[in-house]
């Protein structure tokens, strides 16, 4: 069994601000990230995907296909968007998500495992882990596992 | 406990099987099918994972695992061509899998002994392009 890891990246603004929180408890907690006009980072995303190898070719999955799911899903919605204003999950009036990495590792989680069977219908290969760095110190990981 | 040295080789690859014809290689392999092949400056980290030795403190003495994975990766693998110099590639695929999966089965012989068995094999291709290989036990799990 093989874990291929694939790295993508994409360049993103947000804004960390929970509307169940008062102004003062949002600056409170989130600090600078709770700046009104939102900052932006370069995240790095390692997408891992787990399988054997498939017939004769030496491979555990097609990277091309992967990519373009990825590109689809996640790189072409994400890069160079503002993630509070843009991506629907943190975007919709009622109880829109707060764009931690911890929420944007579900949310990209979620984007994969939803459209994985379109792109691999057979068995193998399946998604194991997506790995998320806000920055180059803060990592944060997801196991499809744990996500529906 | 886990331990992990890596080390690096440069070598070139072309990913075509010879039974098939010239567009499903491309199909498959997409430019990693180029018939004169390219290259990459592989990383690999090579991971045991053991019980520290009472005495020394070590899982294994790192100088000594130099030595092995000096002389079973980077000797037979730096600044050659795959397909053409190093077996089993001249029949097999050189995907990153099936260099972890050969780099396992050279690496493995060698690191029975020891209080400190292999436990992963990742090679990366590229800075974006990496492979973890377990060995066959987790194959069946």
């Amino acid at each position: 069994m093989f874990r291929v890891t694939r790295r993508y990246q994409f360049a993103a603004s947000h804004r960390l601000h929970s509307g169940q929180l008062s102004e003062e408890e949002n600056r409170r907690l989130y600090g600078k990230c709770n700046n009104p006009y939102g900052h932006g980072h370069n995240y790095v995303v390692e997408v891992s995907v787990r399988g054997p190898l498939a017939g004769e070719t030496g491979r555990a999955v097609d990277t091309a296909v992967l990519d373009e799911l990825v590109q689809r899903e996640v790189v072409g919605p994400f890069d160079h968007h503002d993630l509070n204003r843009d991506v629907a999950s943190f975007a919709r009036v009622v109880a829109p998500l707060v764009p931690t990495s911890e929420n944007l590792g579900f949310e990209i989680c979620r984007r994969l495992k939803r459209n994985w069977k379109q792109v691999f219908p057979s068995e193998w290969p399946k998604l194991e882990k997506i790995r998320i760095g806000e920055t180059a110190r803060n990592i944060f990981e997801v196991r499809a596992d744990e996500i529906e | 406990m886990v331990i992990t040295r890596r080390v690096e080789f440069s070598a070139s690859h072309v990913c075509r099987d010879p039974r098939l014809s010239d567009e499903e290689n491309q199909r498959i392999y997409g430019m990693a099918a180029n018939p004169h092949g390219h290259g990459h400056n592989y990383v690999v980290e090579v991971s045991l994972a053991g019980d520290p030795d009472p005495v020394t403190g070590m899982v294994l003495d790192l100088k000594e695992l130099k030595a092995i994975l000096e002389r079973e990766i980077v000797e037979p693998y730096d600044h050659r061509f795959l397909n053409y110099e190093v077996p089993p590639f001249d029949r097999e695929v050189p995907t990153t899998e099936n260099i972890a999966l050969d780099i396992w089965r050279r690496l493995e012989p060698r690191l029975s002994a020891g209080n400190g068995k292999l436990h992963a094999v990742r090679v990366y291709e590229t800075p974006d392009l990496y492979v973890d290989y377990f060995g066959e036990a987790e194959c069946s799990a």
